[in-house]
C-alpha cells in the first residue's frame, strides 16, 4: 500500500503524486547526437545579463573556444559548441519566447569532437575566489532548469556562511530522466564534482537527496562513496515538487528558508546534479559548457532516449533523428510540469533545458476540459507546497485584486509549480492566473 | 501546427462532473434502502424533488441565458439529497416545492455552483419546515406491509389542501421519543436502519459505508466528517457521563437522526464548507457541537440541519482566521 512509504522514506508535506512516466527512457544509455549542420547559439541562455559576442561573421571557430565574453558578474560566456564558421549572428526564437541575438556556426562536414586546447586547473592549489572564478569561466549554470549562473550561487554574500552543499537528485519531474542516468553512469565525475564546490563553498558537508524511484542510481553512488566521508546519500520518497531547493532543504536538513530569502540564509547552497557532474569534468581541465544531457520521449516520439546534444541543436534537427509519429503538435522544453511550449522548430537547445517532450494530438485532447467555476473542494490548498491558498488567489485573480493576493496571500511565494492546476477539478489555470499577477506585480515594483 | 499552452502540462484525472457523479452513485444505495423500507411513497418524493430540481437549474440557466449547468451533476445531489431529508409520506407537491426552493434561492440566486454560501438541499428543507410545519413532522413507519402497492395517504394530497394529518399512520422519530417521551430506540434499529424518521436517515451503517466509499475514493475530504462525528461523541458523551439517566449515550446521538447523512453528505458540500484545512476542522467542531446543543437543549428533536446551516454563514469568518501558514516562518531571520 502506498500509504505505507510514508513510515520508510521522508519528504515534504503537501504536493502531489505524479505518474512518473520514466520507464520509457530510464534504462536508455546516454547517447551523443551528431552535429547539426546549423547550430543556433543564443549570447542569453542565462538567468541574467547576455553575454557579449567576441567573434564576427565569417569566423573560423574551434570547438570549446570562447566566442562570447560574460558582461559583467551575473553573466557567463559561451563557448563554441561545435568547430565551423560563423555564418551570421541574428535575432533568433528561444525557449523563452522573445526572439535572442544569436551567433549561427556553420558547422564543419564531418566535424570531430576534438577540443581546442586549455591549460589545466590546478584544483587543489586554488584560493575560493580564484575558484569561483574558474567556474565563472566554465559558463557554468543551473542545468536543472533555472538557468541561474552557478558561480553566482557560489558566491555568499559577507555575514553568511555555508555549512552544507545539498545535491538536488530528485528529479520529480516526470518523463525527465538525465540526472538519473548520469547518476548512474558516471557516479565519478559527479563525486569529484561535488567535492570540488564544496572547497568552493568550504562547506562541511554534502548531502546527495535522491528519490526512492531510482534505486539503481543511489546504489551506483553509494559504491563510489569511499574516499568521499563528508558527503552522504539520503533516500527521499518520490513527491511532486520536491526538486524545488526550499522543499529539499526542508526535507534534509529540517531548515526552512526564509519567504522571499535566499538558501545561503540558512547556511546551504543547493545545486543539481548535472550542474555538479559537469562542472567535474570541466573545472580540471578549464574547459567550457559546449553540451548537456537531455531527455527526448514522449508519447510522439519512435527512439525515446537520454541524448547529450549540443548546445544549440535547433529542435528540428534533434526530432528528425529521434522520429515522431502523427503531428508533433505539443512540443516542451523542460518537464510537464514546468516546462514551456515551444513556438518553433528553429528553438536551439539551450543551456537549462533539460528534455524535449513531444505530445500528439491524442495525447493532448485528455488534457482539455471545460472550465467550471472554484467549488472550494480544496484539492488545491492541500497540494500547494508553499502553503499557499490557490483557491483565494484565484478568486482574487479574477478580480484583478493584485495587491491583496501580495500582501494578504504570499502571491509572491509561488514558484509555479503547477500542483495547485494538476489538482484542480474544476479545471481553473491557476498557474497561468499566478504568473500573469506576478508579473503585473513586479512591473509595478519597478515602475514605483 | 505547434500548439502553444502553458504549464503544466499534465492535468490530474478528476473532473468537477466526475466528483459530482461519484457522489451520486454513492448515494444510490442509501435511496435504495429508502425505497425498500417506504415504498412507493419514498420512490416518487425522491424523483419528483430530483426532477424539481433539475428542471429549476434549467430553468434559471435559461433564464440567465447561460450554457446549460446540469452536466456538472451537482442539481441531481441536492435533489436527492434534500428527498432524503424528508419524511416519507411528506406530500410529493410540497417536495416539488421544495426543490424548487433549494435550486432557486440557494443556489441560482447567488449565481450557481461555486457561489452558493448555503448547502442548497438544507436551504430547501429549511424552507419547508417553515412552510409546512405539520406535514414535515408526520413520520411513517418503516417496512410496513402495503408499502409496494400503496401510496402513503398524504403523498398524494393535493397542493394546498393541508393534508389531514389524523389520516397519516404517524409515528415519532427515536430522537422526538427520546425527547419527548424519554424512550430510547436500541442501537441496532439505528445503525441497521428499522426505526422511522426521514427518507435517509435511517441506517447510520449504510450511510457511513457508502460515505467511506467517497473518501477512500479520494471524491471527498475526511476532515470534516471526522470532526463532527468526534465533537458530538466527546459532548454527548460528557453530558452522559454527567447524567446517564437525563442525557442519552453517544452511541444513539451518533447513530439517531441525521447526523449521519449531514456528517458526511451535507457539511461536505465543498461550495459551502471552509476551504482551508484547519478551517474544516474548526467548521467541523462548529456543527458537532451546536448539533447536541439544539438537541439537548433547544426546542426541536433534531439539530443537524440548523447546526450546518449556522456553520455555513460563519465560514468566511472562520476562513479568515485560519489561513494556511506561510511557508518560510520558521527562521524568518533577517535579510540581505
Ligand atoms: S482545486 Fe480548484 S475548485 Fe478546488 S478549491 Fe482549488 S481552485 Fe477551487
Ligand atoms: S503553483 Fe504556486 S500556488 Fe500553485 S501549488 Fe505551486 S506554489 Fe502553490
Amino acid at each position: 500500500m502506498a500509504f505505507l512509504d510514508i513510515f520508510k522514506y521522508k519528504t515534504f508535506e503537501h504536493g502531489i503524486h505524479l505518474k512518473d512516466s520514466k520507464d520509457r527512457t530510464c534504462d536508455q544509455a546516454i547517447r551523443r547526437l551528431p552535429f547539426s549542420p546549423i547550430l543556433i547559439v543564443p549570447l542569453s541562455q542565462h538567468f541574467g545579463k547576455p553575454a557579449k559576442s567576441i567573434v564576427r561573421k565569417g569566423q573560423e571557430v574551434v570547438r570549446g573556444e570562447v566566442i562570447a565574453q560574460s558582461d559583467g558578474f551575473m553573466s557567463v560566456p559561451i563557448h563554441a559548441p561545435a568547430s565551423g564558421k560563423i555564418k551570421e549572428i541574428e535575432l533568433f526564437p528561444t525557449a523563452r519566447g522573445p526572439k535572442t541575438e544569436s551567433i549561427v556556426i556553420e558547422t564543419w562536414a564531418g566535424a570531430s569532437q576534438r577540443l581546442g586546447q586549455t591549460e589545466a586547473n590546478n584544483i587543489s592549489q586554488m584560493s575560493r575566489e580564484e575558484l569561483i572564478q574558474a567556474v565563472q569561466n566554465t559558463g557554468m549554470v543551473g542545468l536543472g532548469g533555472a538557468g541561474f549562473p552557478t558561480h553566482v550561487k557560489l558566491s555568499v554574500p559577507e555575514g553568511y556562511s555555508i555549512d552544507t552543499l545539498v545535491v538536488n537528485g530528485c528529479e520529480c519531474e516526470p518523463y525527465l530522466t538525465t540526472d538519473h542516468r548520469l547518476m548512474l553512469e558516471h557516479p565519478q565525475e559527479l563525486l569529484q564534482g561535488i567535492n570540488m564546490l564544496m572547497k568552493t563553498l568550504g562547506a562541511k558537508q554534502a548531502i546527495i537527496g535522491i528519490e526512492d524511484n531510482k534505486m539503481d542510481a543511489i546504489n551506483a553512488i553509494k559504491n563510489q562513496l569511499s574516499g568521499f566521508e563528508s558527503i552522504h546519500v539520503k533516500v527521499v520518497k518520490t513527491h511532486y515538487p520536491q526538486g524545488s531547493e526550499k522543499l529539499l532543504i526542508k526535507v534534509l536538513l529540517g531548515r526552512e528558508v526564509p519567504s522571499g530569502g535566499f538558501p545561503y540564509q540558512v547556511g546551504v547552497v543547493v545545486q543539481n546534479i548535472a550542474t555538479l557532474r559537469q562542472l567535474g569534468v570541466l573545472l580540471p581541465n578549464n574547459q567550457g559548457l559546449i553540451e548537456r544531457v537531455i531527455t527526448v520521449t514522449g508519447p510522439g516520439v519512435k527512439k525515446p532516449g537520454n541524448y547529450l546534444v549540443p548546445l544549440g541543436t535547433p529542435i528540428r534537427f534533434l526530432l528528425d533523428y529521434v522520429g515522431f509519429s502523427g503531428t508533433a503538435n505539443h512540443l516542451i522544453l523542460g518537464g510537464p510540469m514546468m516546462g514551456s511550449t515551444v513556438s518553433s522548430l528553429d528553438v536551439p537547445i539551450t543551456k537549462p533545458v533539460s528534455g524535449l517532450l513531444v505530445f500528439n494530438e491524442q495525447s493532448v485532447e485528455k488534457e482539455t476540459g471545460e472550465i467550471y467555476p472554484c467549488i472550494k473542494c480544496a484539492r488545491c490548498v492541500e497540494a500547494c507546497p508553499m502553503f499557499l491558498n490557490p483557491s483565494m488567489l484565484g478568486q482574487l485573480a479574477a478580480k484583478r485584486e493584485y495587491e491583496s493576493m501580495q500582501e494578504d496571500y504570499n502571491l509572491m511565494d509561488c514558484f509555479e509549480c503547477g500542483c495547485c492546476s494538476y489538482v484542480c477539478p474544476s479545471n481553473i489555470p491557476l498557474v497561468q492566473y499566478f504568473r500573469i499577477s506576478k508579473s503585473v506585480m513586479r512591473e509595478r515594483a519597478v515602475s514605483q | 501546427m505547434i500548439e502553444l499552452r502553458t504549464s503544466p502540462h499534465v492535468k490530474g484525472t478528476l473532473s468537477l462532473p466526475q466528483i459530482m457523479r461519484h457522489v451520486v452513485y454513492a448515494l444510490l444505495p442509501i435511496c435504495a434502502f429508502a425505497v425498500y423500507q417506504f415504498g412507493l411513497s419514498a420512490l416518487a418524493l425522491l424523483i419528483v424533488v430530483t426532477l424539481s430540481c433539475v428542471l429549476t437549474e434549467l430553468l434559471f440557466n435559461r433564464l440567465a441565458s447561460k450554457n446549460t449547468t446540469i452536466h456538472d451533476n451537482s442539481a441531481y445531489i441536492t435533489g436527492i439529497l434534500l428527498a432524503l431529508t424528508l419524511p416519507p409520506g411528506f406530500p410529493l407537491w410540497m417536495g416539488a416545492v421544495a426543490g424548487f426552493v433549494a435550486i432557486a434561492l440557494g443556489k441560482s440566486l447567488f449565481g450557481g455552483i461555486g457561489f452558493n454560501p448555503f448547502n442548497p438541499a438544507l436551504m430547501g428543507r429549511a424552507f419547508v419546515q417553515a412552510a409546512f410545519p405539520v406535514a414535515i413532522t408526520s413520520w411513517t413507519p418503516a417496512a410496513m406491509n402495503d408499502r409496494f402497492s400503496q401510496f402513503i395517504p398524504s403523498s398524494l394530497s393535493f397542493p394546498f389542501a393541508l393534508p389531514s394529518v389524523n389520516d397519516a399512520i404517524s409515528e415519532a422519530t427515536p430522537l422526538a421519543l427520546h425527547k419527548f417521551e424519554a424512550t430510547t430506540t436500541s442501537f441496532n434499529h439505528l445503525f441497521f436502519g428499522f426505526s422511522s424518521g426521514s427518507l435517509g436517515e435511517t441506517s447510520s451503517l449504510l450511510i457511513m459505508l457508502c460515505g467511506a466509499y467517497l473518501i477512500l475514493r479520494g471524491m471527498m475530504g475526511w476532515r470534516i466528517p471526522a470532526a463532527i462525528l468526534l465533537s458530538s461523541a466527546v459532548l454527548s458523551g460528557l453530558f452522559y457521563l454527567v447524567d446517564n439517566s437525563q442525557y442519552p449515550s453517544p452511541i444513539f446521538m451518533l447513530t439517531s437522526g441525521g447526523l449521519m447523512l449531514g456528517a458526511l453528505f451535507m457539511a461536505t458540500d465543498p461550495v459551502s464548507a471552509p476551504v482551508t484545512l484547519k478551517g474544516m476542522w474548526v467548521f467541523g467542531f462548529l456543527i458537532g457541537i451546536l448539533t447536541i446543543i439544539i438537541r439537548l437543549f433547544g426546542g426541536l428533536p433534531e439539530g443537524i440541519m440548523y447546526a450546518i446551516l449556522l456553520a455555513n454563514a460563519s465560514v468566511p469568518l472562520i476562513e479568515a482566521v485560519t489561513q494556511p501558514r506561510k511557508f518560510g516562518w520558521l527562521s524568518n531571520r533577517d535579510e540581505k
